[in-house]
């Protein structure tokens, strides 16, 4: 009877559910956050050009053709070829692979060390959080990129130790953000009955905190995919993120862009342009993502 | 009042002897020193008893600890020593430059309030509206445009732009001179990293005077400044837009302490021999007095700033003063 009874419910539950076709629905989300979903567009068009990079482009990224050095945009080489000789679509398709790649990786690994540390300081409270509340402090007092371009002097220069680089920075800027949020999740009773009921600290940081505080989490690590995308650019252009010939947005306005910016401009704008389109996505993207998420800032 | 000050001025010291600590060691982590780089410079056979002298002139063949609290008790006597790449006194080689980092943050931060407070008012009293979104998308721009290549783009602007109107390309003079010695050349010269740092960090502060105030709009005296019929104009610029200042000035005030060191990257595109400029040489020439002396500058901006700020607040809002 009472199994009778369940699915009969299940199945009134089921009507009450959306069950407005997808694109329906994709329309509403169009209609509601129109920006959201441009930046969405931008990203995933991004997504699109890092994976199939090889068959958009007949080009090598790598290729140079000495006999078309600095071409103009247009014919074969349709953004022109840089000083090299080397095709600045193809190496702006390719380069998205390293900025996507860049970005994620320091974003969801300096997130997720945020989110752990930052939940747990709060968890834990007392002589642990004032200690580390006082660590976060020093992270904290250095701008972005002196503490990336100082950490890449002590590992060296290359794709890996620049996403080090990137994801110190990130730790204690969400470590921040996120305990303050979850001190007053720890005030709320159902910790306290959590505590009761004898689990762990493991599994009441987990299962019990970490979930209620994933709204400005997802907030800042949309931000932080955006910003790791540009600092890498900024490392690149320096001379000490990404190293040649691995195509990358910033290494490609090193050098040749400045010398050339007036013979052969083309060389200097595209990547920039991919740089910024690329942070502009992100960015409207996660702001979507944040007046979605937190209540407070919805428009009345 | 002065209790607070004290604890504040007491919670500096952590972080200050924090970011030595950082310091300190991840420069000693970086392979090689700057006896063995100045010698290897040379390209000739090196005598290892050469590198021992060089490093005992330097000091640093001493343990660890000792190069330590040798580093910190100097900075807290504002004794920097001297540069270990080109032997001139630290704060002489610092002085040069800050004059010139200074200007640009000082004009940065100018170019970035102008912009922000308007256009976030903007932004927040016409809320939804194209307007709205147009400001949104040129804050957001902001963000998204890396400073080096705005600058990179308005040297070749500048370029295009004076070719066709005198047909003589114009660039911003490479030389710097103190504003007091010739103006116009100053400031011919560093409005453009001004202006391209400037616009960017714009955005956060329109984007934070926006929410302020549209926060602040919905308070209710600011309902009841309306119902007694105020006009409009003074609603915003006598209740709101004064209420809605305290965040703004403190994100415009993080950002200038943050500019002081952080214009690494523009100074390289326009040039310039600023603090940034001269950090990245001294990381490169791994120079650990210099590098470490520099990063606490940077920091000690940033602490004081701070504290300025938090002063700021505790004098203007009562409710932390007291808390």
């Amino acid at each position: 009877m009472t199994t009778v009874s369940e699915s009969a419910l299940e199945a009134q539950i089921e009507d009450l559910e959306d069950k407005t076709p997808w694109l329906q629905r994709a329309k509403t989300m169009a209609r509601k956050q129109p920006v959201g979903v441009a930046g969405l567009a931008v990203v995933i068009l991004m997504i699109f050009a890092a994976i199939f990079a090889p068959w958009l482009t007949p080009y090598h990224p790598e290729y140079n053709d000495f006999a078309n050095m600095l071409t103009p945009p247009g014919g074969d080489y349709l953004l022109g070829t840089d000083q090299f000789g080397r095709d600045i679509l193809t190496r702006i398709l390719y380069g998205a692979r390293t900025a996507l790649f860049v970005g994620f990786a320091a974003a969801t690994v300096g997130s997720v060390l945020g989110l752990v540390l930052g939940v747990a300081s709060a968890y834990f409270g007392g002589m642990f959080d004032l200690i580390f509340q006082r660590i976060m402090d020093v992270f904290m007092a250095f701008p972005l990129i002196i503490l990336a371009l100082a950490v890449v002097a002590t590992l060296g220069t290359g794709t890996q130790n620049v996403i080090i680089a990137i994801t110190i920075p990130f730790v204690p800027q969400c470590a921040r953000v996120v305990r303050s949020n979850a001190l007053a999740i720890r005030e709320i009773p159902y910790v306290d009955a959590a505590r009761a009921l004898g689990f762990g600290h493991a599994r009441i940081i987990l299962r019990h905190m970490v979930p209620n505080v994933m709204a400005p989490f997802l907030i800042l690590f949309t931000a932080f995919v955006g910003q790791a995308i540009l600092l890498e650019a900024s490392l690149s252009y320096l001379g000490m993120g990404v190293q040649e010939p691995t195509p990358a947005w910033g290494l490609m306005l090193q050098g040749g862009a400045e010398e050339y910016a007036e013979s052969a401009p083309w060389v200097a704008i595209w990547p920039g342009v991919a740089i910024s389109l690329a942070v502009f996505g992100f960015n409207l993207f996660g702001d979507a993502v944040r007046d979605t998420l937190d209540p407070r800032l919805r428009s009345r | 009042m002065s209790k607070y000050i004290l604890k504040r001025v007491l919670l500096m010291i952590p972080t200050l002897i924090g970011a030595g600590i950082l310091v300190f060691f991840l420069m000693r982590l970086i392979p090689g020193d700057v006896c063995e780089l100045r010698f290897a410079g040379t390209g000739l056979y090196v005598d290892q008893e050469q590198i021992d002298i060089c490093r005992k002139d330097l000091g640093i063949d001493r343990p660890m600890f000792v190069q330590f609290a040798d580093f910190m008790f100097g900075f807290f006597t504002f004794d920097f020593g001297k540069s270990m790449w080109t032997g001139k006194p630290i704060l002489e080689e610092i002085g040069l430059r800050f004059e010139l980092s200074l200007q640009v943050a000082i004009m940065a931060t100018f170019v970035a309030t102008v912009i922000a407070i308007p256009l976030g008012a903007i932004s927040a009293i016409k809320q939804d509206t194209w307007l709205d979104y147009a400001v949104r998308a040129f804050s957001i721009a902001g963000i998204a445009i890396p400073s080096f290549w705005l600058g990179i783009m308005i040297i070749l602007g500048l370029l295009i732009v004076t070719q066709e109107m005198t047909g003589i390309p114009w660039m911003p003079p490479i030389e710097y001179k103190p504003i007091w010695e010739d103006p116009v050349h100053n400031i011919s010269q560093l409005i453009w990293p001004a202006v391209a740092t400037g616009y960017r960090y714009s955005a956060v502060a329109t984007r934070m005077t926006r929410s302020a105030l549209l926060e602040v709009l919905r308070e209710d005296y600011i309902r009841t400044a309306r119902a007694k019929g105020l006009v409009e104009k003074i609603v915003i610029n006598r209740h709101a837009l004064k209420n809605s200042m305290l965040p703004v000035v403190t994100i415009i005030g993080i950002e200038f302490a943050f500019l002081m060191g952080g214009l690494v990257v523009t100074e390289q595109v326009f040039n310039l021999n600023g603090l940034g400029k001269l950090f990245v040489e001294s990381v490169t020439n791994h120079d650990y007095a210099m590098t470490q002396s520099l990063v606490m500058l940077v920091v000690l901006i940033f602490v004081i700033t701070n504290f300025v700020i938090d002063l700021a607040y505790a004098w203007l809002d009562p409710r932390i003063r007291y808390s």
